[in-house]
């Protein structure tokens, strides 16, 4: 069993302000950084400010940046990490902090609450729905996520551009649309609401430019960029900018209809 | 790229509402080794590949005629027996003729899914890797002019089709010797096969190929062939990093190994 010392710098601080502080603290073998940033807590700083809950990477509530990358604390491991180097433990820089490692996330809720829930189809009750694997197992790779929101965090959209978070729902919540969108059961066409349409028009997916910083945060390995915002995009497409459409609107317009 | 000296901007991560951390980021890996190949590769593409269009010579040497001159569409392209000469443009065309051909696989990659990510990230720095904050004070993406003609790749991967169409023609014809017989091999052939493989296992594992051939619908279940087809799109479309790049090579050596033939520097050795 190894034990030693790691040098451990953590942000501490508030809306009035913070600082990066040094810290040792012990390591034991097959920890990971929550259980020292725990044992901090323990030893050390009993007033930390930290958010967790499962320490098994499906609560998506540990979430941080540990040498600058956004990641959950419960799933990395120290032994990623020599010896020598000082491990940096920020809170997610993407949101307003609350206090030490714990932001406030309610972004996230807001842009969840701007999506349309699914519209169950008309004439089918609810434990009638009947779906083929084959329809449902695209969208299943969506349902994985644990909404720890490191990919809302790191989205260079929201992340650097404070102004853009009116207009963009970020990766989690274009992927919630584009979850619907394949869904096979969903009638939203029916009642009117154009998801493809609605995702760029309202939901900012035109502002993501594909750099997939997304997908490589996500700690369920979701393809967030190739499975999701790619194909909404596309399908985009087929809705705003395929000429033949494009030319029926031209023409509907100027008959006034 | 002139851009990373700008001022510092007091948004994003510096946010007065965010916590307080002065450094742009906290990264202690090599984040920008990343970007600063991928704009090198591509710098060196784009320069070698310009040199090649403009130069108008060197592009033929029986039976192999460069990609990035073919099909040559104009009246002042050399003729190549049995090769891709379709004078469509006429006489008043007095530049190479490689332009008029190579503004479609320009606008095919050019609007690419990957390779908009390589150089919003390598040259633009939108973002320069994950979690660095970007030197730019607005950031608008692909919501309005310019950047929304990114919209159209679907219809240049369209117009990419018959480019690589007329790429198998030249492979094919590869199979000839210099004497325009039928049934022969050189190095030179190899080089042209390679190619058009990669040049198809690109194209065809484009993101709008995998949503036209199947990714549009929302039954899978009521179109068999489709979401077979679909599924092979996907499988091809996982790779299209590499492919990207493979085929990006692949298509700069065998114009190339044509200029190194026409201009006398190589022999193609011939196997049969
Ligand atoms: S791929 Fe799009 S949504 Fe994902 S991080 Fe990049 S810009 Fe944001
Ligand atoms: S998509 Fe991935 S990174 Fe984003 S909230 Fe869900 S699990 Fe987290
Ligand atoms: S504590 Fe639940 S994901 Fe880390
Ligand atoms: S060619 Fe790259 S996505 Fe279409």
């Amino acid at each position: 069993m190894t034990t030693y010392d790691a040098s451990f710098r953590v942000w501490r601080g508030d809306t009035g302000g913070g600082a990066l502080e040094d810290f040792k603290v012990e390591v034991n073998e097959g920890e990971v950084v929550l259980d020292i940033i725990h044992r901090l807590q323990a030893t050390q700083v009993p007033d930390l400010a930290v958010r967790w809950n499962c320490k098994a990477g499906k609560c998506g509530s540990c979430s941080a940046e540990i040498n600058g990358r956004p990641r959950l604390m419960c799933m990395t491991r120290m032994s990623v990490f020599s010896h020598e180097e000082t491990i940096t433990v920020t809170p997610l820089r993407a949101f307003p902090v609350v206090r030490d490692l714990v932001t406030d996330v309610s972004f996230n809720y807001q842009k969840a609450r701007e999506v349309p829930a699914f519209v169950p189809p008309k004439g089918v009750a609810a434990g009638e729905y009947r779906m083929q694997q084959v329809d449902v197992e695209r969208s299943q790779e969506f349902r994985k996520c644990i909404e720890c929101f490191l990919c809302q965090d790191t989205c260079h959209v929201v992340r650097d551009h404070e102004e853009n978070k009116g207009a963009f729902a970020g990766p989690r919540f274009l992927m919630r649309i584009a979850e619907l969108d394949m869904h096979p059961l969903d009638a939203a066409d029916e009642t009117g609401l154009d998801r493809k349409r609605t995702a760029q028009d309202e939901h900012g997916l035109g502002y993501c430019n594909i750099t997939k910083c997304c997908t490589e945060v996500c700690p369920e390995h979701i393809k967030i960029t190739d499975n999701a915002l790619i194909p909404l995009k596309e399908r985009a497409v087929d809705r705003k900018y395929d000429p033949l459409v494009w030319l029926g609107n031209k023409i509907g317009r100027r008959s006034g209809s | 790229m002139a851009t990373g000296t700008e001022p510092q901007p007091l948004t994003g991560v510096h946010d007065a509402s965010r916590a307080a951390i002065a450094p742009r980021h906290l990264r202690t890996d090599r984040w920008w080794l990343a970007p600063a190949v991928t704009a090198a590769g591509l710098l060196a593409f784009v320069v070698y590949s310009t040199w090649r269009a403009f130069v108008n010579d060197d592009y033929y040497a029986a039976p192999y005629v460069s990609p990035f001159y073919s099909p040559c569409v104009a009246d002042n392209c050399v003729p190549m027996r049995g090769g891709p000469n379709a004078d469509l443009i006429g006489s008043w065309w007095g530049l190479s003729p490689a332009l008029l051909i190579l503004i479609f696989p320009l606008a095919f990659r050019g609007t690419c899914y990957y390779y908009r990510k390589a150089y919003y990230r390598g040259f633009w720095a939108s973002p320069p890797a994950c979690a660095v904050a970007e030197p730019h004070k607005k950031y608008s993406g692909e919501t309005r002019f310019p950047l929304i003609i990114q919209n159209i790749h679907r219809y240049t991967f369209y117009f990419a089709l018959p480019v690589a169409a007329f790429l198998t023609y030249d492979a094919v014809l590869a199979y000839r010797d210099e004497h325009y017989r039928w049934g022969h091999m050189g190095l030179g052939t190899l080089v042209f096969t390679v190619n058009i493989v990669l040049i198809w296992a690109y194209t065809l594992s484009c993101h709008s190929c995998r949503h036209i051939v199947g990714g549009k619908l929302r039954h899978f279940s009521k179109h068999p062939v489709r979401y077979r087809l679909w599924g092979w799109a996907g499988k091809l479309n996982q790779h299209h990093m590499l492919l990207a790049w493979a085929s990006l090579i692949s298509v700069s050596l065998a114009d190339l190994y044509v200029y190194f033939l026409a201009t006398g520097a190589f022999d193609d050795p011939r196997f049969f």
